[in-house]
């Protein structure tokens, strides 16, 4: 449990910075450290357990089938990990306070932060690979909102999305090769992969497993030829910078490598791959170092390059050099953590990063520069420092090392690197702290608060007390570490700061004086690198990505033709080519069951049907002629139910008719009144020649079924409508009881239906359908909108018909009726009082709320649902009962009851929010046309003359 | 009666696949409006025809209407009109914000309404 929180505790912490920054920059520092301390406190009191040699493990499943558990696990090497990452977390917090100004928002920026940090956390304590991958994808979109934290820079947003683009992108690798490996382990637990790592190797899925994953961690860890995105992210923030490219986000590629290495290395193919990439990101990154100018450029490569250093070191596989990554890991943590925190206090206080312009800083800056030299140092590998130790440890394995039986490739190559980076860090301090003090700067600078400063002199602590003393220091740490990377215990390895005359030593002092002569002739081979051209890998990666945008611009341009007449069109050809096809190669003999007789009622139906259908095609243009012409087609249909011995459809569907045509009567005030004739005759003809043959074939499919013999299932639900659900009408207990998961779901989707239509609607009452709202002219079909006679009928009538409505829900069960049909009914009452009334009448003197009743009604029919849980039987199982009652005699209770009442609350919301909201609307436009009026009498005057509206006119005459 | 009732179903489908063919957004909801009735119809005919036996039950009647296919239409008939109230209402604000009440985008429309965004999306 301990184990899990660690990695939670940043999650659910992230949720504070946001609330606490109003009450001050401090305190939300205050409130974001102390999530990321009890993170870290926690993790130290596992310290003593991990260090007597115990693996902690903690465990809960989560989805079992597929191998994924919340599973987690610290040793040595997790245990490292945590706690430099949350320790320079911790550190980086409080160096961000001071660093961002007052007009950044901080709280999102710790939040951001945190998530992160939880995300890092989580990656390195997962036991369940698959769990390791979530979080890994974590990392790579918190990476994003962090780099892309100043949004409003272009360099910001486009540093963020090819970090996102490469590490992601490397992610999809990294997943599909996780799923290798644990298909070929048997297990995604880490624990077992690491024991079977034999069992691993010998697979033919290995090489593809070993290629997938790599490419995961190399785009990570930025490692040639994926090193460009790394560069590219330095536009964020720089305590960002401090934290993704010290001891984090890039790590987190290293960390992989080093989790995974009893499982994968040793064999030819991982020492061949890893190691060449490692030592070709470290020499090329440590070059292009040497030219960079902005400071950040240059840390930003050089941490390329030491990405590089430790990728090449666990590429040798041998446990030795395990045991010196592992040292260097921790090295370079501490060191460029603090340079990047030095790169933003210049920053800050110079406002430059740019080292052509900056300069003396060693007087300006007394204490920022001492802290930035030693970092610097450290950088260099000059002796007394940590980073002076692990190269050293690094060229001694390099110069041993042949490369498929080269022998010199290795020294030279690492020995080149080493004499870069020297270089460049001798360049970056001259440049920047010694020379003539500047005098163009943006700002006067001089040393910042404690706060910036303190940080990175706590980083600098370990930088030299390593560099010193380094078995004291770091031996216990280091060792413990190294047994976790390498599954067994470490070889004996001296950390010394004097190992005696070996090689190293030779290659270390060739490189530092190198490095000091090459700066001298730091301008000719500037010149000269300039006129050779370069591969450049970030122009290329934008062609790329430019090249697939246009591909799929032209995709869409394609296939997305705006026309939803000729989707249409193609739907329509597409379904009856499939019917025809059927049709045709199928066989066909006339059916066998006997029809019904016609009658001279259903006859003159068809003809008023037909008639209608007609109609509506000739006039479809006069939109409010269809409208009539199509409650009539309603009309018939429900006709069509009563004579064919389904009661309840034909009230549900005279109901919906009422409700369909206020609605539609509603709208098309607002909309135009006539379409236009737009379509070519030719189209016009084609559309009705397909309109015909779809109707030919849906008439003869419905014949052919109907004039066939069928199986019914339907006979169980006659006779257990009784018995088992208590109602005698079946139709009415399929919905609330057989079938009710169906009806909970379909009340759900009425009332998303009705809030959909609620908030389409009141947010037209802003903006540019406002604006045309108010711009409407009046539309004055009749002079008294509210006529006296109907306000009057529809108040009387309103109690008759919710008593109605009321018997029709009661009476459901075993008559035509229930909640659906009594929900329509009441509803069509109440809105009959909007249209007689009005709006501001009606709405003045609505008590309720419609949203209200949707969410009372779904939540009613769910919860009745769920009760029947609380006796063990399923979701919405239905009981009912007979509860004598004085005077009355026995009365049947269901709880079927219940969901129809839910059902019925759902459909009166639904139908009362969605007609009140466009009534809302309605009345706005109302409201306008009458000021339109008002204000332009002169050409309001024909529509409305003045004898109409006297009080009107004089007023806008006089104003 | 099977052939009235099929030849209706028919009319139906075709009067609203024609008006769903067309260029404005008010025909097309009344095609689809069309379009729902015949659905409807057809699915409650998977039932078969019956007249006077109205699916209540009753120990002393032999023969009922097919109560399955008559339930799944009832609900049917309310989401078909929970559909048609979006759409009219989707319509609606289409016309009120943009002023058109087309379903069909015109190239000049395109430019007017994305260009700006295609431009911003295409660089950086």
């Amino acid at each position: 449990m301990k184990l899990a929180l660690i990695a939670l505790i940043p999650f659910f912490g992230a949720l504070l910075p946001p609330f606490t920054a109003r009450s001050g920059r401090d305190l939300c520092m205050a409130v974001t450290a102390a999530v990321t301390l009890c993170a870290l406190l926690l993790l130290l009191s596992e310290v003593p357990s991990v260090y007597a040699g115990e693996v902690v493990r903690w465990s809960v499943e989560w989805v079992p089938q597929l191998g994924l558990a919340f599973s987690f696990r610290l040793d040595g090497l997790a245990l490292f990990f945590a706690a430099l990452i949350l320790g320079i977390g911790l550190l980086i917090i409080v160096y961000a306070r001071y660093y961002l100004t007052r007009s950044d928002p901080i709280g999102r920026f710790y939040a951001y932060l945190l998530a992160f940090q939880g995300a890092m956390v989580g990656i390195v304590l997962s036991d369940n690979i698959l769990l390791l991958l979530v979080f890994w994808e974590l990392t790579s979109l918190t990476s994003f909102l962090l780099i892309g934290y100043w949004s409003g820079e272009p360099a910001s947003r486009r540093g963020a999305r090819m970090a996102l683009v490469m590490t992601g992108g490397g992610g999809l690798a990294l997943i599909a090769g996780m799923l290798m490996l644990g298909h070929i382990a048997g297990s995604y637990e880490l624990t077992e992969i690491l024991a079977r790592g034999d069992q691993i190797k010998a697979s033919p899925l290995y090489l593809p497993a070993l290629l997938l994953i790599l490419l995961g961690a190399f785009t990570k860890s930025a490692q040639f030829p994926f090193h460009f995105w790394l560069p590219q992210a330095m536009a964020a923030p720089t305590p960002v910078s401090a934290y993704l490219h010290s001891a984090t986000m890039v790590k987190a590629g290293v960390f992989l490598l080093a989790r995974l290495w009893p499982a994968l290395s040793g064999t030819d193919e991982w020492f061949l791959i890893v190691s060449l990439t490692g030592i070709v990101t470290m020499t090329v990154a440590a070059w292009i170092a040497l030219f960079k100018e902005d400071l950040k450029a240059l840390l930003a490569y050089s941490t390329v390059s030491h990405l590089g250093f430790m990728t090449m070191l666990l590429g040798f596989g041998t446990p030795i050099a395990a045991v010196i990554a592992v040292f260097h890991v921790l090295n370079h943590a501490t060191f460029k953590a603090a340079l990047f925190m030095c790169a933003g206090i210049i920053d800050h206080e110079t406002g430059t990063r740019d080292s052509r312009k900056l300069g003396g800083l060693l007087v300006l800056m007394p204490i920022t520069s001492t802290l930035a030299l030693i970092a610097t140092a450290s950088m260099a590998g000059l002796p007394l420092t940590n980073g002076f130790l692990s190269k050293e440890m690094m060229l001694e394995q390099a110069a041993h090392t042949a490369y498929a039986g080269v022998t010199w490739l290795f020294p030279v190559l690492a020995t080149l690197a080493a004499l870069f980076s020297a270089a460049y860090s001798f360049r970056l301090a001259v440049d920047t702290f010694f020379g003539p003090v500047p005098r163009d700067l943006p700002h006067q600078p001089h040393d910042p608060s404690p706060g910036m400063w303190l940080p990175v002199a706590i980083l600098i602590v370990p930088v030299i007390a390593i560099g010193i003393m380094p078995e004291l220091f770091a031996g216990a740490i280091v060792r413990n570490t190294a047994e976790a990377v390498i599954g067994q215990a470490p070889p004996a390895v001296k950390l010394a700061l004097w190992h005696g005359l070996t090689p190293a030593l030779g290659m270390s002092v060739i490189a530092i004086l190198g490095g000091a002569l090459l700066l001298f002739f730091i301008r000719p081979i500037e010149t000269l690198r300039a006129a050779v051209w370069r591969p450049q890998a970030e122009r290329m990666f934008t062609a790329v990505i430019d090249a697939a945008v246009e591909v799929a611009r032209r995709f869409m341009a394609f296939t997305h033709r705006n026309a939803l007449q000729d989707y249409m069109l193609i739907i329509a050809i597409a379904v009856i080519g499939v019917g025809a096809f059927g049709f045709l190669t199928g066989q066909y003999a006339p059916g066998e069951r006997p029809m019904l007789p016609m009658s001279a009622a259903a006859v003159v139906g068809w003809i008023v049907l037909a008639v209608a259908c007609i109609a509506t095609v000739l006039k479809h243009r006069n939109r409010l002629l269809v409208l009539i012409l199509s409650a009539v087609v309603g009309l018939i249909v429900s006709l069509g139910f009563m004579q064919f011995s389904a009661p309840d459809l034909a009230l549900t569907q005279i109901s919906v008719d009422v409700v369909t045509t206020i609605l539609l009567l509603l709208a098309l005030n607002l909309l135009p009144k006539e379409s236009p004739v737009e379509t070519p005759g030719g189209r016009r003809l084609t559309d009705g020649a397909i309109a015909l043959i779809a109707g030919i074939g849906v008439a003869g499919l419905a014949y052919a079924v109907m004039t066939r013999g069928f199986e019914t299932i339907s006979g169980y639900h006659i006779a257990q409508s009784k018995p088992g659900g208590g109602g005698t009408n079946v139709v009415n207990v399929i919905l609330v009881d057989f079938r009710g998961l169906d009806t909970f779901g379909e009340i759900i989707v009425l009332g998303i239906a009705g809030l959909t239509i609620a908030a389409l609607l009141s947010s037209a009452l802003r903006g540019a359908a406002a604006r045309r709202l108010d711009a409407m002219r009046p539309n004055v079909e009749s002079k008294d909108a509210h006529p006296l006679m109907l306000s009057v009928a529809t108040r009387v009538l309103l109690p008759l018909i919710l008593t109605a409505g009321l018997y029709i829900l009661l009476r459901g069960h075993n008559l035509p009726g229930g909640g659906f049909i009594a929900g329509l009914v009441v509803a069509i009452a109440l809105i009959m009082q909007y249209i007689a009334s009005g709006y501001a009448w009606a709405e003045s003197r609505l008590r309720f709320d419609a949203a209200a009743m949707i969410g009372g009604g779904v939540t009613m029919a769910g919860a009745i649902g769920l009760a029947s849980l609380a006796f063990d039987w399923p979701f919405l199982t239905s009981t009912f009962g007979y509860v004598p009652l004085p005077l009355i005699g026995e009365v049947e209770v269901t709880s079927a009851m219940v969901f129809d009442i839910g059902v019925f609350l759902t459909v009166v919301g639904t139908v009362l929010l969605s007609l009140a909201t466009i009534s809302r609307v309605e009345h706005r436009a109302e409201k306008a046309s009458e000021r339109n009026i008002a204000a332009k009498p002169a050409d309001a005057a024909p529509a409305a003359p003045a004898a109409q509206e006297p009080a009107v006119v004089a007023g806008g005459a006089g104003e | 009666m099977e052939l009235l009732v099929a030849s209706a179903i028919g009319l139906l489908t075709a009067v609203g696949a024609y008006l769903v063919l067309r260029r404005r957004t008010f025909p097309v909801v009344i095609g689809l409006l069309f379009l729902s009735y015949a659905v409807n119809l057809f699915l409650f005919v998977m039932g078969r025809l019956a007249i006077d036996k109205p699916a209540i039950y009753s120990p002393d009647v032999a023969g009922y209407a097919d109560p399955l296919p008559q339930a799944l239409t009832l609900t049917a008939i309310v989401i078909s009109f929970g559909m048609t109230a979006l759409i009219v209402v989707l319509s609606l604000r289409g016309f009120l914000e943009t002023g058109a009440n087309d379903v069909t985008i015109g190239p000049d429309d395109m430019q007017r309404t994305f260009g700006s965004q295609q431009k911003r999306s295409g660089h950086e």
